[in-house]
């Protein structure tokens, strides 16, 4: 019964170490292409972004508020980087433990919303598996180098999720200008207070 | 009647002291985390609009009810402009334990010093031995029976 007790012990210990040290990618890592469904019913790679500089991974969703404190200045990164930093959107949520964030339901909210950038569906939640992606907001800059993308950034848009005008710190903006103009990037990681992207339930 | 409106009076003031959510600094965390002496402290991060968070809240009430050698303090990742709604949740799910809003919006200057494994998810739970030093952090929904399995695995 002890060794019982011990083994369970153990197990729980295990589960605890793995939950708490997410796989996912770090800055300078190579990010791996994926191929995921956008609400226009086309399929999207990071390939096809081929004269971009990089691109602006952003996990996101409909139903997080945070997220919506955000979408304003997403919407707004998407236009400042159109044509060097192009924004892909990928909602990771499981639909079935959050009903708001199906595909249907993002069809309606990025036409809602305006969007003029990609909304893609990672119903596997492969993506934001491989990623690493935690919450939502939760985003990856990524640098192309020749045709692989590499990890220059990750975590939050600035650092006032209330307030776009009392930011002071605006992460991404600084390392995309960063890259573009060749040089290094200021603060390559950032963490924010966000929704836990809704996993499907085991 | 007058006993009546005196058990009247007295509820009334009960709610009142009951939906007086503290708003706080760091510092005020900081302290609580690095406490030398007395009950385990377990600090849970949640939000009124944070589903799961909402529904684990529960269990700390009942741990916090059930367990004098344990300290509940809920901290509360609302807006500071919306303390009106979450004083008004306090009072709806009739909670206990304290609840303390933290007003520091940037986020990235304070998540690290909770917990370096924290991504900044929330629900997550910190729980704090000052008697052993040992101290657990989960950042997920925890399962039934899960916290008291925590707060055991720091005696």
């Amino acid at each position: 019964m002890k060794y019982l007790k011990s083994l369970v012990a153990a197990a729980f210990v295990a589960v605890l170490f793995v939950a708490a040290k997410p796989a996912g990618y770090g800055v300078g890592d190579t990010a791996a292409d994926f191929k995921l469904k956008n609400v226009d019913g086309k399929m999207v790679s990071l390939a096809d972004f081929k004269s971009a500089k990089g691109v602006i991974v952003i996990f996101d969703c409909n139903t997080c508020p945070y997220s919506k404190a955000y979408n304003e200045r997403i919407i707004g990164l998407a236009k400042k980087y159109q044509s060097t930093f192009p924004v892909v959107a990928i909602n990771s949520n499981s639909p079935e433990v959050s009903p708001g964030d199906s595909f249907e339901e993002m069809q309606k909210y990025a036409k809602s919303k305006g969007y003029t950038f990609p909304y893609l569906f990672d119903e596997t939640q492969e993506v934001a598996k491989n990623y690493g992606a935690t919450n939502t907001p939760h985003v990856y800059v990524l640098k192309k180098e020749g045709n692989t993308f590499k990890v220059a950034y990750i975590g939050a848009i600035d650092n006032n999720t209330k307030d776009a005008a009392a930011a002071d710190k605006k992460y991404v903006e600084e390392a995309v200008d960063a890259l573009i103009a060749g040089k290094s990037v200021p603060t390559d990681k950032t963490k924010a207070i966000g929704c836990t992207i809704k996993w499907k339930e085991a | 009647m007058k006993h009546f409106s005196l058990t009247l009076f007295a509820l009334l003031v009960a709610v009142c002291s009951l939906a007086q959510t503290k708003v706080i600094k760091y510092p005020v965390l900081d302290a609580l985390m690095k406490k030398q002496e007395g009950p385990v402290q377990v600090i849970n991060f949640w939000a009124t609009w944070c589903g799961p968070c909402v529904k684990e809240l529960p269990m700390f009430e009942q741990v916090n009810a059930s367990n004098p050698a344990v300290k509940v303090t809920l901290i509360n990742l609302d807006f500071s402009d919306k303390l009106d709604k979450v004083d008004a949740f306090i009072v709806r799910k009739n909670m206990k334990s304290d609840v303390l809003l933290l007003d520091e919006i940037d986020y990235n200057s304070w998540i690290d010093k909770v917990d370096k494994s924290w991504e900044g998810a929330i629900p997550a739970t910190l729980i704090y031995n000052p008697a052993t030093g040992k101290r657990v952090f989960t950042q997920h929904e925890l399962k039934e029976g899960e916290l008291e399995k925590l707060i055991a695995s720091v005696q």
